[in-house]
């Protein structure tokens, strides 16, 4: 007896031993997710801010009525057509004015965004007094400026690791001691749509396909799944055609998201002749795919109203039906609303599907319809990520920032859904 | 007459149906002066009646909706001259094809005067066919709605005819749900069958070469693409096994400190935590891999002399591994805190410490729950399409080294199907062949673990 009794008094101290090294493992397993978490936020914090904003060049233009208005019609029609890239052309030589060579001018001129040709045509269309006159004005600076300017470590780099060649650098340098660089907020990223030129590229494009692709996904998925969890979880009788509808939507919970990329396209695409990328096949590929998940929602929240509602209900003279329709359904709301919201969250965040059915093409234009082509916004994502220009990386960090705020904002309506809505009961 | 303005007059009609109809019903209980009264409250008739309009506008609607190319289409063939579709080389769909992208007020030079004219009929039948159907529609909902406001009297019961008709919408729209998987299954198996007939099975199923680029001429070197699908199944294979060395590991340490050790009010703050990283989109976590984890690996094996690929298996598998720490965790908590607690009990009293318990009573007794929740974790790493598609390569290889590039089932889907194809050639019909084999995998993974989990609820409950 003795001996066992100092085995284990031997053994006990090695035994606590790992029991905390047992209990920090757990810890080290928790501590770990969470550090990778915080990893990913911060990676891309760290990347998308730099996107909300964009650099400017401050020049002096002269706006030649030689060039926009040769023969001095003042029509709208012939300045539409004026060369405005000569006018910046013209006043960036004027700045840099020991820059002779053809090939050297040709790089200057394109320090600045062509996005601000239009810029000033509108503003002489808008102010036709302007021509003949000088004017001071900040111009949006191309993507590789920008990009340079807001890292400046690039700077440093050998010229072949370098966007822009030393004789450029030289010339932003010129900018920067003469203060005519500056940096400002990025309007173009809130209220544009896609841009082959990063510094022209928006986010808005894509916001609008997203919500029109979600608007036909809540309007298909949610009748159709309360609809279906209502009647299987409170009408229907208890048989073999039930239960083979509850295996089928059990399954298609689980089924990987690409494969209902296939069905849009092989169905809806090819069967159907829906129109190609547009938000309203995509909003249906996403209703089957967020119909099982408001379904089980729904029947979760329908299970947790007591018996006793229904049973008053039946006892007073309603029907089954009247006692789900009046009382039950009313009361399981709350419940079904977080569950659809959770569902429509995920939908955001998808985007395989989507590539399949041919949203992932460039699109320039806003869409305003629901047959019109579109992208959403984790395709956007996507399709930033895949193009080769530097200036992207940090868009596409900034487009992930906008999705996960609309993400937070969606999940944070749920959770408020919940608390002040749904009865314990 | 367009979509809007046919919602408009569809929704007043509708509510003036329903309210005429209760009307008719309310003044006709008024007239009875000797019971019985109507059977059903008079809002019973005007739902009746309601429905009476809504169903066919919808269900024609439907119809029109899905069918509606077809007619044109057709429409536009029978209005074409017979020499003009014969001159044309590509066959009819083509030339419809040709004759929508038409534009008929800035035609390109040099186009067939006949397919201006054409196009200019396709785009006034387009415009004008949505107006006489919706105008159709309606008059056919309202003239059924009108003849269902004869049956209101003494003899007809509105209440049980309305709530059986709901009950059958109710019915219908669950059946969406099979409507759904019939249709993944046949449009999969159709065009995995078209695949087939032009590349025989077995070489598709036990082929060591993948490489899908079809000929572009005919009679070019390697004009055929080969179609073996081994060396995608093994990349598949290996970029979840590196996810699941990462997940399995710290989902199941958190889950076991989070359900065993944990106080409350820890609990309630890091399971919430933990969820967080399964609600972020997928295509967040590409990103991540792609520009962050996979240059950072490069240079960090680097520096040990070691040459790794940007897009190395190890990089989109460890991401997606972090992706599928929450599946894991939540479902091994789950079926922890189900072990009763008569067994941890037991073993406190023969004087075990608590890790001894959790490891020699508490696991082996979870131990099959565990499993299913690896396995719904495995067919959701199989399934994964966004991560993959970002992070890992393209060009199929066979290897078992985690530091090369290879790709996966749903990495092929996107590459053969992306961009515009003609939809008969062997390379897209592949990603039908191979979409139906993820889909069976992941369908019979989920079935076996629920299986699984089920059977071992079963025995404590």
């Amino acid at each position: 007896m003795n001996k066992t009794l100092d085995t284990i008094k031997k053994t006990l101290n090695k035994r606590h031993n790992k029991e905390t090294r047992f209990k920090y493992y757990g810890i080290i397993g928790i501590a770990l997710a969470i550090l990778f978490l915080f990893i990913i936020l911060s990676t891309i914090v760290f990347q998308g801010k730099k996107a909300f904003f964009s650099t400017y060049i401050q020049l002096e233009l002269f706006f030649d009525p030689q060039i926009i208005d040769p023969d001095d019609t003042l029509n709208d029609d012939d300045i539409k057509f004026a060369n405005f890239k000569k006018i910046i052309d013209e006043s960036l030589k004027k700045y840099f004015d020991d820059v002779t060579e053809k090939k050297e001018l040709r790089n200057l001129s394109k320090f600045i965004s062509s996005s601000e040709e239009e810029n000033l045509m509108n503003k002489i269309l808008k102010d036709k007094e302007l021509i003949g006159k000088k004017k001071v004005l900040w111009l949006l600076a191309s993507s590789n400026i920008d990009v340079i300017n807001k890292n400046p470590y690039m700077k440093e780099l050998p010229e072949e690791d370098r966007l822009i060649s030393n004789v450029e650098l030289k010339w932003i340098k010129k900018l920067e001691i003469n203060n005519d660089l500056k940096s400002d907020y990025n309007k173009n990223f809130f209220f544009k749509a896609d841009s082959t030129e990063p510094e022209q590229a928006g986010i808005w494009g894509s916001v609008v396909g997203s919500f029109f692709t979600l608007f036909v996904t809540l309007l298909l998925s949610f009748p159709i799944a309360v609809a279906a969890g209502v009647f299987l979880e409170e009408l229907a009788p208890k048989n073999k055609f039930t239960d083979f509808v509850e295996v089928n939507i059990n399954n298609l919970a689980a089924v990987p998201s690409i494969i209902f990329g296939l069905l849009g396209l092989a169905i809806f695409l090819n069967l159907m002749n829906f129109p190609r990328s547009a938000p309203i096949v995509g909003g249906m590929v996403l209703a089957l795919m967020t119909l099982p998940t408001i379904i089980i929602a729904t029947r979760a929240s329908l299970k947790s109203v007591p018996p006793s509602i229904r049973e008053a209900a039946i006892g007073l003279g309603a029907t089954k039906f009247q006692a789900v329709n009046h009382h039950v359904l009313p009361l399981a709301i709350p419940g079904i609303m977080t569950g659809t919201i959770i569902g429509m969250s995920r939908a955001l965040g998808e985007s395989a599907p989507l590539l399949m059915i041919g949203m992932v093409a460039f699109i320039v234009d806003i869409p305003s319809t629901f047959f019109e082509p579109a992208t959403a916004l984790p395709v956007q994502i996507y399709l930033w990520k895949s193009t080769a220009a530097r200036g992207f990386v940090e868009l596409t960090a900034a487009g992930v920032m906008i999705l996960l705020a609309f993400l937070i904002l969606m999940n944070g309506f749920a959770v408020f859904v919940r608390h002040k809505f749904e009865k314990k009961w | 007459m367009g979509f809007w303005s046919f919602f408009i007059i569809f929704c007043i009609l509708g509510y003036c149906i329903h309210w005429y109809a209760k009307n008719k019903a309310l003044r006709y209980n008024a007239k009875i002066i000797k019971e019985p009264k109507l059977p059903s409250l008079p809002s019973y008739y005007g739902i009746y009646s309601f429905l009476w309009f809504l169903l066919p506008v919808l269900s024609i609607l439907l119809i029109w909706f899905f069918s509606k190319s077809y007619l044109l289409d057709y429409i536009l063939i029978q209005s074409i001259p017979k020499e003009t579709i014969t001159n044309f080389d590509g066959g009819k769909t083509m030339m419809i094809d040709v004759i929508k992208s038409i534009n008929p007020e800035k035609p390109f030079p040099g186009t067939d005067p006949n397919m201006i004219e054409s196009a200019k009929y396709y785009n006034q039948i387009n415009f004008n066919s949505n107006s006489y159907v919706f105008i159709f529609i309606l008059i056919i909902g309202l003239l059924l709605s009108l003849i269902s406001l004869k049956k209101i009297s003494t003899f007809f019961q509105a209440r049980q005819a309305v709530e059986k008709t709901n009950i059958k919408i109710l019915l219908l729209c669950s059946i969406v749900a099979i409507i759904a998987t019939i249709g993944i299954i046949f449009s999969l198996i159709f065009e995995a069958v078209r695949f087939f007939e032009k590349i025989p099975f077995f070489d598709f199923l036990f082929g060591l070469t993948w490489s899908p680029q079809t000929a572009i001429r005919e009679g070019q070197v390697a004009s055929e693409g080969t179609f073996g699908a081994i060396p995608v199944f093994s990349g598949t294979l290996l970029i979840t096994l590196v996810a699941m060395s990462i997940s399995v590991p710290i989902g199941l340490l958190s889950a076991i400190y989070l359900s065993e050790y944990a106080k409350p009010y820890i609990r309630t703050i890091f399971k919430p935590l933990l969820e967080v990283l399964a609600g972020v989109p997928t295509v967040v976590y590409g990103f991540f891999a792609a520009i962050t984890v996979g240059p950072f690996l490069k240079d960090f094996i680097g520096l040990f002399g070691f040459n790794i690929a940007s897009e190395s298996a190890i990089a989109a598998g460890g991401v997606m591994g972090i992706m599928i720490i929450p599946f894991i965790s939540s479902l091994s908590d789950d079926v922890i805190s189900a072990v009763p607690q008569s067994l941890r009990d037991g073993s406190y009293a023969m004087g075990a410490t608590k890790s001894e318990t959790i490891k020699k009573i508490i696991l082996p007794a979870a131990l099959p729950g565990i499993v299913g929740a690896i396995l719904l974790a495995v067919s959701r790493a199989i399934g994964e399409t966004m991560i993959v598609v970002m992070a890992a390569g393209i060009a199929a290889k066979l290897t078992a080294n985690p530091f090369e590039a290879v790709t996966t089932v749903t990495v092929q889907i996107v590459t053969l199907l992306v961009g515009d194809q003609e939809f008969d050639s062997a390379k897209t019909l592949a990603a039908f062949a191979l979409g139906i084999t993820l889909f069976f995998a992941t369908l019979f993974l989920n079935l076996f673990a629920l299986k699984i989990v089920r059977k071992y609820k079963e025995q404590y409950e």
